[in-house]
């Protein structure tokens, strides 16, 4: 992967200078050892935050204070307060559920499955994809606890003994998701912490704070880089990478089953756990360019998340979309060749019913727009792939509105039929929770490593030596950088 | 030896620097074939073959996951089994009660998650972490081995540990600096 780059790397620019066949370099010219690591760990330790972070934060915090009043507002008035009723009863809280969840999806594809895929490329997004998706964890574990109405008693669905004599219903969906989805968090996070120690021991070592030496000296919890612990991290790493690649995959599938092992027209069918997998991985990846565009911008990362990561992501979305477009003409081919009329509703219903305007704004924003990283210029220009990225996040939650509700407002008794819409208190619950994902990776950029330095050293130290590569294109046009002149001066 | 530290306590063992991850390796190889068996290579990221050189074959780490995730399994299966067949029987129109098929999720999840705990906690005690105190903290140039050094340490507890001859014999692996470290 990283050969045929090679030549590029100590090239003068990444972007139109460069041939344009050859994929742009995965690191900018000239680094070294010290200058990846100094670079990254300066944002954290010394370079005090862009007026922009401020701006952001302030905002994410207020956001944040609009979630606190909603839920508050929900506790002390009851469920009542939102939009559901029979016959949709799930509404914003299961949407915005399956909607944060999928968004976590690449986080965990970024430092999993790409690990194990040896696509080296992967080092300077999968630490802040990986938070991402702990943040977006967490906001996607509000709704079902808050849907319940009665949050405090959340323990009642882990199996325990107790007074009742009851236990959960474990052949039911729901059950598996309550497994799935704290697993899916807590397996996040320990391969996020683990990940991280290396990183918390060099911003220990680099730390001119007092305090701040203690508090990451805590969290690296005394690593010092001895060979026999890299030797067991590096096999823990690789294994965690190895459980996560089937867990990530089998959450989606099990939050689709919430639907597929239903009866409800138009969510009984056997296409819901790709199709769900697939449209995670496609709105993780839009949410993880929506956010890397104006990163690598504000904090001049470009030679860390370059053209080249851009690309590979918007490839990754455009395949991605394509699998997610074959589940809507599966799910709408299933609905007609069924034979079953509340099934051919459903489709009908969808094209031309009192959701339409929704329906096609979701077929609009995840298939037609995608279309447009066809082109190498939309992939490669950070503000055209952020534009299709914020249209696929709407358009993704679009496309969970519509499963929830399409479904249930006319289920297989015109009799019941309803409407459902959600009130103020749905959508700010909603935007506080962007408000809390926002607000916490604003606080994660101010005090972790956004990058991986280790393994950006450990990309440097490949690019040197064309290690891990392949044996084609490997002309050592350019000599490896003068590490040892250009640290010289910072030595000591 | 730049850094004379007190070492009226003893020492730790002697610790040289290196400026690139081939000489580290090339250092341990050396050591070991010299007949030093208590040494450790020190990197700011994993060095290929360090871990080798130093003396160290096999790692536990992926018995104990594979041991982990069995548990994993084990435990997710009884549970629903105990559960939905002995302690709650649920009767659905006769089915059978030991409906494991509708197990599976859960089984999988506690595979994973059990065998992900072992995992890091495996690592972590394995390297008798969290270890807040090191003997090597004490060597205030040991900070580049989170930046862009790489070290070698000799430790005293070693038999053929000598002062003058290891240290001697570090100075010729060609290090920047061989320091003492003191306990």
């Amino acid at each position: 992967m990283t050969t045929p780059d090679k030549a590029l790397v100590h090239s003068s620019a990444h972007g139109p200078a460069h041939s344009p066949d050859a994929p742009p370099p995965v690191l900018g010219p000239g680094h070294t050892l010290s200058t990846v690591t100094d670079k990254i760990s300066e944002i954290v330790l010394t370079a005090p935050p862009p007026r922009s972070w401020y701006v952001g934060l302030a905002i994410a915090f207020s956001l944040v204070m609009v979630l606190f009043w909603a839920i508050t507002v929900l506790l002390w008035r009851g469920v009542g307060i939102w939009g559901i009723n029979v016959p949709v009863a799930w509404g914003f809280a299961i949407v915005n559920f399956v909607w944060w969840i999928g968004i976590g999806h690449a986080g965990t594809l970024i430092s999993a499955i790409l690990l194990l895929l040896r696509q080296s490329w992967r080092t300077s997004i999968n630490r802040f994809a990986e938070a991402m998706t702990l943040f977006a964890v967490s906001c996607a574990g509000l709704f079902p606890l808050l849907h319940m109405g009665r949050p405090w008693f959340f323990y009642w669905m882990m199996p325990y003994p107790n007074t009742m004599g009851l236990w959960p219903q474990f052949r039911s969906p729901l059950v598996w998701d309550v497994f799935a989805v704290s697993t899916y968090a807590t397996v996040s996070l320990l391969f996020w912490y683990v990940g991280l120690i290396p990183d918390l021991a060099t911003l220990r070592d680099r730390s001119r704070h007092r305090i701040g030496r203690k508090i990451y000296g805590m969290l690296a919890m005394g690593w010092r880089g001895s060979a026999l612990h890299w030797h067991r991290y590096e096999t823990a790493y690789l294994l965690l990478a190895g459980l996560a690649t089937p867990l990530v995959i089998s959450v989606h599938t099990v939050v689709s089953f919430d639907f597929a092992v239903a009866q409800v027209p138009g969510w009984h069918t056997t296409i819901f756990p790709p199709y769900f997998v697939a449209g995670a991985i496609f709105s993780g990846f839009a949410m993880v360019v929506t956010l890397a565009v104006p990163l690598r911008s504000v904090y001049g990362l470009q030679d860390f998340i370059t053209e080249r990561h851009l690309d590979n992501m918007a490839k990754i979305m455009l395949a991605t979309g394509w699998i997610v477009a074959y589940g809507y003409a599966m799910e709408a081919f299933l609905g007609w060749y069924s034979g079953s009329q509340p099934e051919q509703y459903v489709l009908w219903n969808r094209l031309t019913g009192p959701y339409r305007y929704q329906y096609w704004a979701l077929l609009t924003c995840n298939i037609a727009v995608p279309q447009l990283m066809w082109s190498r210029t939309v992939r490669r220009t950070g503000w055209m792939l952020f534009i299709v990225a914020v249209l696929i996040n709407v358009g993704m939650w679009q496309e969970r509105y519509i499963i929830v509700v399409t479904s249930l407002h006319r289920e297989f008794l015109p009799s019941s039929w309803g409407m459902y819409a959600g009130t103020r208190w749905d959508w700010a619950l909603f935007i506080g929770t962007i408000g809390l994902f926002l607000a916490l990776l604003f606080l994660f950029l101010r005090l972790l490593p956004m990058i991986s330095i280790f393994e950006m050293r450990t990309l440097v130290e490949e690019e040197k030596h064309g290690r891990g590569a392949h044996a084609n294109h490997g002309h050592k046009t350019n000599p490896p950088p003068d590490d040892i002149a250009a640290e010289g001066g910072t030595a000591s | 030896m730049s850094e004379q530290l007190d070492t009226a306590t003893g020492l730790y063992g002697l610790l040289a620097e290196f400026r690139e991850p081939e000489q580290v390796v090339a250092a341990a190889r050396a050591a070991r074939s010299a007949g030093y068996r208590r040494l450790d290579g020190y990197s700011p990221q994993p060095v290929e073959g360090l871990a080798e050189a130093i003396g160290h074959r096999t790692s536990k780490v992926p018995l104990l996951v594979l041991i982990g995730g069995v548990v994993g399994c084990l435990a997710g299966f009884f549970l629903q089994y105990w559960t939905m067949g002995v302690a709650y029987p649920i009767n659905v129109g006769g089915r059978p009660l030991n409906s494991w098929p509708a197990w599976v999720p859960v089984m999988f999840e506690l595979t994973v998650l059990v065998a992900a705990l072992t995992a890091v906690l495996g690592m972590l005690g394995l390297n008798g972490l969290p270890m807040p105190y090191h003997p090597l903290f004490h060597v205030r140039r040991f900070e580049g081995a989170t930046r862009n050094r790489f070290f070698l340490c000799i430790e005293a507890r070693d038999p053929l540990f000598d002062r003058e001859a290891t240290a001697a014999f570090l100075e010729r692996q060609r290090p920047l600096e061989v320091y003492e470290v003191p306990w």
